[in-house]
């Protein structure tokens, strides 16, 4: 910052320790203390709220989110969004299942074979976003419309029914379940596979944001594509390897599913790109690109997962789930952009 | 390019590789075709002309259910020698211009759902003016009749629930969690409505978010965790009921999980014992009858249900049906 904001600075603040100050000027600052809210909020109206198995399944909800929060956050960063990223998750799930089912091949082969076929995915949005110029908005709307045809098409064509064969009795899916579907019980609280998942796709998503090149190259292309590539940053590589990042996010939450329910619903996962960008956005990454964290998306999924399970455990007229969903949301977004300003305007 | 083609061959040798190396020696598709030695394809029991039929339901994309219906069409439309035509879209209005589409291509017969009868309404008078015979299935049986339709075939929700309702109570259970995964469908209300009519019990409602699997199980689970009195829980559909079953198991619940609706693997629950017991409603039959009628009408002037509807359920699946039902719940036809 020039000269000029800290002339205007308060007094206050600039007294303040410079750990302190660093952390008033963190993206995700908000969404923390939306989710602090949030969490007392249900703990106080809900009394199973905080026994160790609910936060074990509110956990889990948020993780799901969480796995596709982590690489949206990020290509929201680089500017660009992915409305395909709710169906891909399926797609992945039901390329994996049918490869393994008709060529009759351990379901690592079909674990295989669906990683390259939605990494393939993820660069066509890229690389069509790069060839044609069109906005992100309208390429992946076009995916996310093919992706949705494809994924009743090919399983009816192949299966010939709308879900897909049991592939519980194949070789490799123990192994697999363990890897992709699995519990682990610390202390009486059930943590599902996802949560870890999860936690190291933040990590990796934050070393990646703060510690490397291509992190500021993502800054930099969604802050100003122009001068990004001016400078000489690889506009078009880093986007599509964001894409091919939500790719990846889709493969891990699809072979979750299809590990953990063993039947694949072609019709699934319509409307929860809309949940994966608004975790993203509660957890301070801004529409227009060029700010936001991982671990803000982190919390972002937190928060959505806290709502949702949380209107449950406090058994609210269900007829109202939607409208309480809703309000919590926005609530919390406005606390979290209220805080931001807050953080800003005395920086 | 060049890199995209390199990249590509990569991707499929590697494929092919892979495919190779590791194939299962359990399960799969060849285990499959084991199975079935080639059900052979039916040919025309009847040489009546070709007539063509419509079916337009109000089924969303993908669902097991419907997939059913069509099968039991199909079976009864090669039998009769029908030429079968199927469409579906889950919005009302849409449903209609389905059906006006079929009148203008003026089809011998209409089969057509009435889960938003007042949308279809004017649809079908324009059937009934172009002198076209409609039956309708699965839900509108309150306005078949004034609709004027021939006959109606399906499953009274109400009803259904009320049997589920007296399982539960000869099964002793005190209180049961009803699991919605449509906000709005009438029917499923319905369904519920008619449980907690015969149950002696609580009855309790869970709206869930049908088209995420994952939002389904936690939010089963977590109400089971916020209420340990429950000992029952009702999913609408049969893909919602295993799932159900990995909730209870999450939850630490001891919980008997029932559904509505049958499929492979609720059949495999039943026969495990992991699940309590199943409501079929017959899909297959509400296909196969609604073409079969409209045959009998053209060729015959019958009508069955003398004005009433032909009720295809509630019928009550448990785990001693559960291993007959298996091999015709994998085919694809219970």
């Amino acid at each position: 910052m020039s000269a000029t904001t800290s002339d205007t600075a308060d007094e206050r603040f600039l007294r303040l320790p410079s750990p302190l100050r660093r952390l008033l000027s963190r993206p995700e600052l908000g969404s923390v203390v939306g989710a602090i809210a949030v969490f007392c909020c249900f703990a106080l109206v809900a009394d199973s709220f905080l026994r160790a198995s609910s936060l074990g399944t509110v956990l889990y909800a948020s993780s799901v989110i969480g796995i596709m929060a982590v690489p949206v956050a990020l290509l929201m960063i680089g500017g660009e969004f992915d409305l395909s990223a709710g169906v891909l998750v399926t797609s992945s799930a039901l390329v994996s299942s049918m490869f393994s089912y008709q060529a009759t091949a351990n379901v690592w082969v079909g674990v295989g074979v669906s990683l390259l076929v939605t990494l393939a995915v993820g660069a066509f949005n890229g690389i069509m976003l790069a060839r044609t110029r069109l906005p992100s908005f309208i390429v992946t709307l076009g995916t996310f419309l093919m992706l949705t045809g494809m994924n009743l098409g090919f399983t009816k064509l192949i299966s010939g029914t709308v879900s897909t064969k049991t592939v519980a009795d194949m070789e490799g899916f123990t192994s697999a379940r363990a890897l992709f579907a699995s519990t682990v019980t610390v202390g009486g609280m059930h943590i599902k596979v996802t949560v870890l998942w999860w936690l190291a796709l933040v990590a990796v998503g934050s070393w990646i944001l703060l510690r490397t090149r291509a992190g500021n190259w993502i800054f930099a292309v969604g802050g100003n594509e122009q001068a990004a590539r001016a400078v000489g940053v690889p506009v078009t590589r880093t986007k599509t390897v964001l894409y091919m990042g939500v790719a990846l996010g889709a493969w891990i939450c699809g072979q979750h599913l299809l590990f953990s329910y063993d039947v694949v619903q072609s019709g699934e996962g319509v409307g929860n790109e809309l949940i994966y960008i608004i975790a993203a956005v509660i957890g301070g990454c801004l529409i227009t690109g060029g700010h936001g964290s991982a671990a803000g998306s982190a919390v972002g999924a937190l928060i959505f997962g806290m709502t949702s399970k949380g209107i449950v455990f406090a058994e609210w007229n269900p007829d109202w789930f939607k409208f309480f969903l809703g309000a919590m949301l926005l609530l919390a977004t406005l606390l979290n952009t209220w805080v931001r300003r807050r953080a800003e305007a005395s920086k | 390019m060049a890199r995209i083609s390199t990249w590509v061959g990569i991707a499929l040798a590697g494929a092919l590789t892979l495919s190779l190396a590791g194939c299962s020696s359990t399960g799969g598709k060849r285990a499959e075709d084991a199975r079935a030695a080639a059900a052979a394809e039916g040919k025309a029991a009847v040489n009546t002309p070709r007539w063509t039929f419509a079916m337009i339901t109000h089924a969303g994309d993908g669902d097991t259910f419907w997939d059913i219906v069509q099968s039991g069409a199909k079976q009864a439309a090669v039998k009769d020698n029908i030429r079968f035509l199927y469409s579906h879209d889950d919005e009302g209005q849409q449903q209609a211009q389905l059906v006006d589409a079929a009148v203008d291509k003026k089809v011998d017969g209409i089969i057509v759902t009435l889960a938003k009868p007042d949308a279809v309404k004017a649809s079908l008078a324009r059937a009934r003016e172009a002198g076209i015979p409609v039956v309708t299935v699965n839900s509108g049986s309150a306005e078949s009749k004034e609709f004027g339709a021939l006959t109606h075939i399906g499953q009274d929700e109400t009803v259904a629930g009320e049997a589920v309702g007296e399982e539960l109570n000869g099964r002793g259970r005190e209180k049961a969690l009803c699991v919605l995964h449509e906000q709005g469908n009438v029917g499923h209300e319905q369904r519920c409505d008619g449980v907690a009519k015969t149950f002696d019990g609580t009855l309790v409602r869970l709206h869930v978010n049908g088209t995420s699997m994952p939002d389904v199980q936690s939010a089963i689970e977590a109400r089971l965790q916020s209420d340990p009195g429950l000992d029952a829980v009702v999913t609408l559909g049969a893909p919602y009921a295993d799932t159900a079953v990995k909730a209870r198991e999450g939850a630490g619940s001891d919980a008997e999980i029932d559904t509505f609706d049958l499929n492979a693997k609720v059949a495999a629950g039943l026969e495990d014992g992991s699940l309590g017991f199943a409501v079929d409603q017959q899909p297959y039959l509400q296909g196969y009858q609604a073409v079969d009628l409209l045959w009998l009408y053209r060729y015959n002037a019958d009508v069955l249900g003398g004005g009433r509807p032909v009720l295809t359920g509630p019928q009550i699946v448990t785990g001693d049906d559960a291993a007959e039902l298996r091999e015709y719940t994998r085919r694809g036809t219970r």
